[in-house]
């Protein structure tokens, strides 16, 4: 039956580097009509490199992409151009959504798709097309809206709405769950099958088994650049397509039981004010204590960033109470969070984490460089700071040139090893992980779950901001969720499943879930 | 209480859109770069290289008209020389502009010095003369306000128009007004960040030439050395003053245009009394005052300053 | 279809290159104005090269104008670092020298050493002060600081105007606007008798190895590193974002600050509205040729005061106009723009359309 199905996409030994790296290691891939693929692989396994060449972003050092033209004849592409995949009928939902906050949902639908040149823009017959597209695919949108205003799962179907509206035959998702609760994944899915149905072809990107086996028809795996494994969805099983994706036995991290100790962390209806959900927090109480995981679920943008500047001491509240160990926090300023003893990994390696062109030696040092350790009379210890960055490679394996190396130079895993080793320095009593995997492979994520678990085996309070949900259950002694500013009380997880979790992700009282 | 009489007479306010044409010319050619993503510190050096390039070409028996097209012309290559630079070469907006109002300038200059070696006095030409449309400006106010003008100055209030049509109402401005706020965007809707924000910087530098050129052909009749005298920088502050919206700069412009001819008149009633650059320094205090206020509530084009280049990772 | 992929380490030996090719294409591209000036282009160079470096006198001149221009490129060096856009270095230049001529003009007298000292230190005081300003600004209300520094320096400008045709006019100066003069014990001595050489090259140097140490070894010098390359980082490792800033415009401007009173208690002995040609934009390209390095900002100093005199010089001897000085330091300034792209980038001549 499948086979009758014309092609409608080929990949042919595509291949690109990046500088040393292989991104993509001659990796061909067939698509055919109205089917859905989906292409698994851990992070860094190439999945998203082979769909930016696909759609142009990027230029494949060899290979080719064919596409089909309207008399099912396979075309080969012009290669690094969009404009040429879009009129291809290549359509694109990139995880970073590419939209236009400050515009409406409209102009950043018709965006490109006049000619440049007209005098006038025809928005009424935009208009109409969209509201039948709306109508047949069940993606519903405010057309007049700003995107600013609007949530994650909204953005995502003016992405989709994009792409049909350019009449794509071809659409390509990229982690197109990352961002969604269980039941908004359901249905993405759902409205996927039923496009395919109609005879659109979707690839879509995923690290996640379950939903590779729940809304593929086919599976293709990526591992280091190159295409390991291709199957029909139905006769594969789970664990053979672990074992590809991953490529070698990663021990996993155990939970071991302990019981929990006294607080270490105490948040008594604190609010933050902000000028939107995001940055803002309303009425949060928490405690944490000595040696437990507490994991914060939640949609992006639900006010996970403002608990975690609260937490970092970069914003300070505008109500309620802050204790650490018995002691109200008065002065909220990262520097006095540190000396406090506060452990912190920021959400955002790059921007926040570390100063990329110092070295890792001036970035391991970066946060007590203040400190007798590091300065005699306001002099740098050159010799202390290397000391320390070398330490920090032995002890956790961070693969570089060396301390004085710029740490721009580190891939994430090993820039985020250099971040942990600078958190957890000194055995800090509370530790604040704000997506501290995110992007990782997986032999980097199980090496910071490992870290995280030890500091709990010794005592240290965790808190876990994430946005992947089985990293929380396999970390977390307790979960709250975070919805609109507000955080729910936090649930022992050995109590919650994922179907639960994710009702509460969309605003439902956990009672009621439970009820 | 008479000084303030002066602000409802006609003629204060036909000095006051004199004053302001070069501003509404500099404040709408920086205003398209920033929509589009570029800072253009190049401003000033342009307006000089406009306000030479006018003036040489009627100098040297062009027309008036041939004298404005060059100065657009000369404009939009200093243009590309930034565009280039920032856009291209994903260099710093702030000292990229700076090299250019730098290399404009001086450039400017020695032309000058290249065309009149030994000048001491600069040689004057035959400017644009006010319209007087019959009928037109004859009205009552309006009529002197806006018809005793210069083409110069209407053709300055038409293009403020014309950009804010072609921000709101064309595609291509729809595409600037993104490519402004999220590259990333445009790029994956099919369409090339670089030539459009190259474009955009072009454009707008041929715009802030006129500026340029108005005064040497329109208000001074000549050329001098430093004449520009800070207007590039003051239009800079008053894009943010007008919260990047053409008819919001067309107000501040004019504004600010108001503020400098009631200065001259202010001067001319306190006499000695005040040291007369005191006056003077109106207009740059009254820019970094909106500067001070604005900055913090205005909108930014969200990808101002941020460079783009392709296939990054 | 040119594309740009990021080198890793940029390599040493480039790094240092790149600013000597720079000045050398600088001086090159100014061909083409020396011939649109229809001067014979060999003499041009030659006149240049010989009234720069050919005689003592010479050497001594571009010595003289390196001073300042050494102060004003640090000036420019440690704010940029901190990306602090300081463009005012020459409305603090200004202020530092009528802070000077108000200390040093005989209101008070006092011995030598603590004359020169007090005209030094107030106006290092008058230049940062002048800075904190826009500092306060950016970092408080988000004005950005290009924009008020330069504006500043017409105010400035304006503001000296009025001083030297008022409070601080020569009486003596037969209604020339010009200052009282500086008093001999508040004068900084010359180095070399009979040249223009004087003591303010020696604030100038250890100005340059001072915060050559105070970035590279002291923890200040290290917040302030981490705070220009990353300012988000640096909070959120604790370091104060504000404080930092505030301390880089008040280095700044006081070396800016420096640089007017050498000019005044040095050189001129008294305020003019001309005291500087310049010399505070000219340090923003000093800056940038020395790669942000205040060991480097000597070096460049040196060529682009030999910039200045050679083109004097060429001015006189063939009469092609001085302005050509300016032109060759902003050529100079864009093409040390783009050799930084050349070290920081590999510069890819792709398939077009792709």
């Amino acid at each position: 039956m499948t086979e009758t199905r014309p092609i409608v996409l080929e990949l042919r030994t595509i291949t690109k580097r990046f500088g040393p790296l292989v991104a993509n290691d001659a990796v061909d891939l067939v698509m055919r009509k109205g089917e859905i693929l989906a292409l698994l692989g851990e992070n860094g396994a190439g999945k998203t490199t082979l769909m930016n060449i696909l759609f142009g972003h990027y230029l494949a050092d060899a290979g080719e992409v064919l596409v089909a033209d309207a008399h099912g004849g396979l075309q080969p592409l012009p290669p690094g151009s969009p404009h040429a995949a879009l009129a291809a009928g290549i359509g694109m939902v990139h995880q970073h959504f590419t939209l236009a906050e400050n515009l409406t949902v409209l102009d950043n639908i018709t965006l490109g798709t006049e000619p440049l040149f007209a005098l006038h823009r025809s928005t009424r017959a935009a208009r109409a097309k969209l509201e039948d597209l709306m109508a047949r695919s069940g993606l519903t949108v405010d057309l007049d809206a700003t995107v600013a205003r609007l949530a994650v799962g909204e953005r995502q179907r003016i992405e989709i709405l994009k792409a049909l509206y350019r009449d794509a035959r071809i659409l390509v998702l990229d982690e197109p769950t990352a961002v969604l609760t269980p039941q908004e994944s359901d249905g993405l899915f759902a409205t996927l099958r039923a496009l395919a149905a109609q005879g659109l072809s979707v690839v879509f990107i995923s690290h996640k088994l379950n939903e590779v086996v729940s809304a593929s028809d086919r599976v293709a795996v990526l591992r280091g650049g190159r295409k390991v494994a291709e199957r029909e969805t139905a006769g594969a099983d789970r664990a053979t397509l672990a074992e590809l994706m991953v490529g070698r036995p990663i021990a996993a991290s155990r939970r071991e039981p302990r019981e929990p100790g006294r607080t270490v962390l105490k948040l008594d209806a604190v609010s933050v004010a902000g000028h939107d959900v995001r940055t803002r927090l309303a009425s949060v109480s928490l405690d944490l204590r000595e040696g437990e995981v507490v994991g914060v679920a939640g949609v992006s943008g639900n006010g996970q960033t403002a608990l975690a500047s609260l937490v970092c001491g970069l914003v300070a509240p505008s109500a309620g109470t802050m204790t650490l160990l018995d002691q109200a926090l008065t002065e909220f300023d990262p520097g006095a969070f540190v000396a406090a003893g506060i452990g912190r990994i920021p959400e955002d390696r790059h921007s926040e984490g570390v100063v990329g062109s110092m070295s890792i030696a001036e970035n391991v040092a970066l946060e007590t460089i203040g400190t007798e350790r590091f300065q005699t009379g306001g002099f740098l210890k050159f010799g202390a700071m290397r000391q320390a960055a070398e330490e920090a490679i032995r002890g956790y394996e961070i693969k570089c040139p060396g301390p004085d190396a710029p740490i721009r130079l580190l891939s994430g895993g090993n820039m985020q090893k250099a971040i942990l080793a600078r958190a957890l320095d000194g055995a800090p009593k509370l530790i604040i992980a704000n997506q501290p995997t995110r992007g990782l492979d997986v032999g980097a994520v199980a090496e910071v779950h490992r870290r995280l678990l030890a500091a709990r085996m010794r005592g240290a309070a965790v808190l876990l901001i994430s946005e992947d949900l089985d990293e929380l259950f396999e970390l977390s002694d307790r979960i709250a969720v975070m919805f609109r500013s507000r955080l729910t009380a936090a649930l022992p997880s050995a109590g919650l499943d994922l179907k639960t979790l994710g009702l509460m992700m969309a605003g439902h009282d956990p009672a009621e879930v439970a009820a | 209480m008479e000084i303030f009489d002066i602000l409802v007479t006609v003629s204060f306010w036909v000095a006051a859109l004199r004053i302001a044409t070069p501003l509404i010319f500099g404040v709408t050619g920086a205003l398209l770069c920033e929509r589009a993503g570029v800072l253009n510190l190049g401003i000033e050096g342009i307006m000089t290289v406009g306000a030479m390039t006018g003036w040489i070409t009627v100098h040297l028996g062009g027309s008036l008209w041939g004298g404005v097209v060059a100065a657009m012309a000369m404009g939009a290559l200093c243009g590309l020389v930034l565009a280039v630079l920032t856009v291209k070469l994903g260099l710093s907006q702030h000292v990229s502009g700076l090299g250019v109002t730098m290399l404009a300038t001086s450039a400017s200059y020695f032309t000058y010095r290249v065309v009149l070696p030994n000048a001491n006095t600069p040689p004057r030409i035959q400017p644009f003369e006010p319209l007087n449309i019959p009928g037109l400006s004859d009205l009552p106010v309006i009529g002197p306000i806006l018809f005793q003008q210069t083409a110069l100055t209407l053709l300055a209030i038409a293009l403020v128009a014309l950009t804010a049509w072609f921000l709101n109402r064309t595609p291509l401005g729809l595409a600037l007004r993104a490519v402004g706020e999220n590259p990333a965007a445009v790029e994956a809707q099919g369409l090339d960040v670089h030539r459009l924000r190259m474009g955009a910087v072009v454009a707008g530098s041929a715009v802030m030439a006129l500026g340029g050129a108005f005064l040497t052909m329109s208000a001074f009749n000549a050329f001098f050395f430093e004449m520009v005298a800070g207007r590039g920088w003051i239009c800079i502050a008053l894009t943010v003053f007008a919260s990047w919206r053409p008819g919001k700069a067309l107000i501040g412009a004019i504004l600010f245009g108001a503020f400098d001819a009631f200065q001259v008149r202010l001067q001319q009633v306190v006499g000695g009394a005040v040291p007369g650059q005191v006056f003077l320094m109106i207009p740059y205090l009254l820019s970094i005052v909106a500067l001070v206020v604005w900055s913090r509530k205005a909108s930014y084009p969200k990808a101002l300053m941020v460079p783009y280049i392709k296939g990054q990772r | 279809m040119i594309r740009l992929e990021p080198r890793g380490e940029t390599p040493r030996l480039l790094a240092l290159t790149a600013p000597v090719v720079a000045a050398l294409v600088a001086l090159a591209l100014a061909a083409i104005p020396i011939m649109a000036a229809g001067a014979p282009l060999l003499k041009a160079y030659q006149v240049m090269f010989e009234g720069a470096l050919g005689s003592r006198f010479a050497l001594t001149e571009v010595v003289s104008r390196a001073t300042p221009l050494i102060l004003t490129g640090l000036a420019a060096a440690i704010a940029f670092r901190a990306r602090l856009y300081n463009i005012g270095a020459e409305g603090q230049l200004y202020l530092g020298a009528v802070a000077a001529v108000a200390v040093g003009s005989g209101r008070f007298d006092g011995p030598p050493a603590l004359m020169i000292a007090a005209v030094l230190i107030a106006g290092a005081i008058a230049g940062a002060l002048l800075m904190l300003g826009p500092t306060l600004m950016k970092v408080k209300l988000g004005a950005d600081e290009v924009v008020t520094t330069l504006l500043l320096n017409f105010i400035v400008i304006l503001f000296v105007q009025i001083m030297i045709e008022g409070p601080m006019k020569d009486p003596m100066s037969l209604g020339w606007p010009q200052s009282e003069p500086i008093i001999d014990s508040a004068a900084l001595p010359k180095l070399i008798e009979k040249t223009r050489v004087h003591a303010g090259l020696i604030v100038a140097l250890v100005a340059a190895l001072g915060v050559h140490v105070f970035l590279a070894h002291t923890v200040p010098g290290f917040r302030i590193r981490a705070v220009g390359a990353n300012p988000a980082a640096a909070r959120f490792a604790g370091m104060s974002v504000t404080g930092t800033m505030l301390l880089v415009g008040a280095l700044s401007g006081a070396l800016a600050g420096l640089a007017g009173v050498g000019e005044v208690a040095g050189l001129k002995g008294y305020l003019t509205n001309n005291l500087s040609p310049g010399y505070g934009y000219a340090g923003i390209v000093v800056a940038m040729l020395a790669g942000l390095s205040p060991l480097g900002v000597v070096l460049a100093a040196f060529f682009v005061a030999a910039v200045f005199v050679g083109a004097d010089s060429m001015s006189r001897g063939i009469n092609v106009s001085s302005y050509i000085a300016n032109l060759i330091v902003a050529l100079a300034l864009i093409s040390v723009l783009v050799s930084g792209v050349v070290t920081r980038w590999r510069i890819r001549f792709g398939r077009p359309g792709g």
